[in-house]
């Protein structure tokens, strides 16, 4: 029992910071392999934001996700606005560089010692008790509950609302896109943004229930494996490729070694790749974008 | 690989011309120069000058494999750190189990490297570009995993030691002597590089590189050349790797992280894509790019304060240069390079006259 509750709360984990990769690979066909640190950035903010509103823990939950969402737009009009339409692999390396770039900077800001946002908050990490003997703490609760309304609140976003229908032709045709009026910059602009807003909410759920330092890029950076199972235009195979990864993840660390833990989801990866390399759920492309 | 001739003009008469590497007397009397200075530089060095050196001499090994693969035949790796990690501990581990000299150890690396390439180089069959990345990406974590598993079940939890290898009883030790024996390796590399690059192999990995069916459809094998490419430059890498380690004394999986990796293709990228000295430049850059940060540092007022910060001032400062290059020069170094060539070439003018009516 307490092995399910892992694995839910492990998936729930993948799939929030997964949506992220999604959303900007779905909209302009970048991979942001910065995500991880973009999502580090987030839960920073919350150090930030903690220190200005000790007393009301959601509002400097909600006033770091706004910083965070800022953030992804700037990043957007500031650095990738400038390798639209360069090679794919550019794009690519350079969120690598600002992934690069971001860890530095935040070592330097905020050193490198781990962090306790909660206890900043003043919040309790309470651990509550589920019928089957098994036990889940407040935070990853919390988690569970965000990755099932931001998955709820994109996919209805992306079928019925406005931008979310302008963000799905830009990504299936930039081209006719902007013959039809759709501001790209405006849409890959809000991509970032929203890639980096569902990152950082998992940044900072993460940091209130485990502490706050620089391994988290590294959750990120696995939480990519997740995406590409599913699919990476597809966000309901992220979800799918999220429970797929965490259900292996958690089942090997527990049954064969917990050293496996850093490469189960890479694993997992290599085996997808050789069988569907476009995915569970994603549209079968023309593998020759570079 | 369009190599324009470099004289005032297109002078080449046979085949036995076209193929020299070097054409002009100019060119001549600089190489010399060059190498001159190369083999004059160890006596007048210091210790830490060596050391700077023996780095670069290492990083242009990786670098020139790097750029083979990815510069000249196209195929994008994510997996480089992974590769000098297997000829780092193919190398260890042939030390510490059956204490095997260096002259078995090496060749195991370029064997292990090129077994290795050739599983590197299998998703590349099916897959294109930011796919291929990432499943290199995969397999460098998977053999930096075995790389650890391998430390924690022997119990050199952290990290192997080698001692100074030894060639037919003659110790190599000492800054100098690694010095003449990198940059013989590294003068190597170059060679067969740009060897490999004008027979049929490298003009095959160009055609790859510029169109893959029209490359079929001349005829060319294009997963065997795809293999190819993938198995020498992981030979190459898989020798960088072995050398780091006994020229460090020192392995531990801690050296091959993925940051690595970002450093190569880095470097790869400063360099300028698609030519081998700047690959060179890139290593060159790339790797004295710390120090140059540090020394910069210590010159400030207060520089105690700042010691705990260098590395992450040094990482901030790369992501920064990197942004740089990709942004405002994607030619990279050598494209600084052939603009400032070529002002000077066409001085008092500023344009090249219309291409075709030069040659």
């Amino acid at each position: 029992m307490q092995l399910a509750v892992n694995i839910a709360v492990l998936a729930a984990i993948y799939a929030l910071i997964a949506c992220g990769y999604v959303l900007v690979y779905r909209v302009s066909r970048v991979l942001n392999l910065a995500h991880g640190e973009l999502m580090m950035l987030g839960a920073y903010m919350l150090m930030v934001t903690a220190a200005q509103f000790s007393s009301y823990w959601p509002v400097a939950i909600i006033a770091a996700v706004g910083l965070s969402l800022l953030t992804g737009v700037l990043v957007y009009l500031f650095l990738m606005r400038k390798m639209t339409g360069e090679m794919v692999l550019a794009a690519v390396l350079t969120t690598v560089a600002l992934g690069v770039l971001l860890r530095g900077v935040m070592v330097l800001v905020w050193s490198a010692q781990q962090q306790y946002p909660a206890q900043a908050l003043g919040v309790a990490n309470t651990s509550i008790a589920l019928p089957g003997g098994a036990r889940i703490s407040f935070f990853s609760a919390l988690l569970i509950l965000t990755t099932a309304l931001v998955y709820g609140s994109l996919l209805a976003f992306l079928r019925f609302g406005r931008w979310g229908i302008r963000m799905r032709a830009a990504g299936q045709s930039p081209l006719l896109a902007a013959q039809r009026g759709i501001n790209l910059h405006a849409v890959y602009a809000l991509a970032w943004g929203l890639s980096t807003l569902t990152g950082s909410l998992a940044g900072i759920l993460l940091a209130l229930d485990s502490g706050l330092d620089q391994t988290m890029a590294i959750i990120g950076l696995k939480a990519f494996p997740a995406a590409l199972v599913g699919g990476l235009d597809s966000l309901v195979g992220a979800l799918v490729g999220s429970l797929i990864v965490a259900a292996a993840e958690v089942l090997l660390i527990h049954y064969v070694d917990p050293l496996l833990s850093e490469v189960v989801p890479f694993l997992v990866l290599i085996a997808m790749l050789v069988v569907r390399p476009w995915g569970l759920f994603g549209t079968r492309e023309e593998l020759d974008r570079v | 690989m369009s190599r324009r001739p470099r004289a005032s003009g297109y002078f080449r008469t046979g085949y036995a011309q076209d193929l020299k590497l070097v054409e002009t007397r100019t060119e001549r009397w600089s190489l010399g120069a060059f190498v001159v200075a190369l083999l004059a530089f160890p006596f007048f060095a210091s210790a830490f000058q060596l050391d700077l050196a023996n780095q670069v001499f290492l990083a242009s090994i990786g670098a020139l494999a790097l750029m083979l693969l990815t510069g000249y035949a196209g195929q994008i790796s994510l997996g480089h750190a992974g590769l000098l990690a297997a000829g780092a501990f193919t190398a260890g581990i042939l030390f510490k189990e059956v204490n095997a000299p260096i002259w078995v150890t090496l060749p195991a690396a370029a064997v292990v490297g090129a077994l290795l390439g050739v599983v590197f180089g299998l998703p590349s069959l099916r897959l294109r570009g930011l796919y291929l990345a990432v499943s290199t990406l995969a397999l460098h974590f998977l053999v930096v995993y075995l790389g650890g598993e391998y430390e924690n079940k022997r119990g050199f939890s952290t990290g192997i030691l080698i001692d100074a290898p030894t060639f037919g009883g003659w110790t190599i030790s000492g800054g100098r002597t690694w010095y003449f024996i990198l940059g013989t390796f590294a003068a190597a590399t170059l060679l067969i590089c740009l060897n490999l690059l004008r027979s049929g192999t490298g003009r095959a990995w160009a055609a790859i590189h510029a169109k893959e069916t029209v490359a079929e459809a001349l005829g060319i094998g294009v997963a065997a050349h795809k293999l190819l490419a993938f198995v020498v430059s992981s030979a190459l890498t898989a020798v960088a790797g072995a050398l780091f380690a006994y020229y460090r004394g020192f392995v531990s999986v801690e050296a091959f992280s993925l940051f690595l990796t970002i450093q190569y293709v880095a470097m790869i990228i400063i360099g300028g894509m698609g030519s081998l000295l700047g690959a060179i430049l890139g290593a060159v850059f790339v790797t004295l790019f710390p120090y140059a940060i540090e020394a910069a540092i210590g010159a400030l007022p207060g520089a105690q304060r700042y010691a705990g910060l260098l590395f992450a001032v040094n990482y901030a400062a790369f992501g920064v240069v990197m942004i740089l290059f990709l942004v405002l020069e994607p030619l990279g170094l050598v494209g600084v390079w052939k603009r400032v060539q070529s002002y000077f070439l066409l001085w008092p003018f500023k344009h090249r006259p219309m291409s075709g009516s030069r040659r």
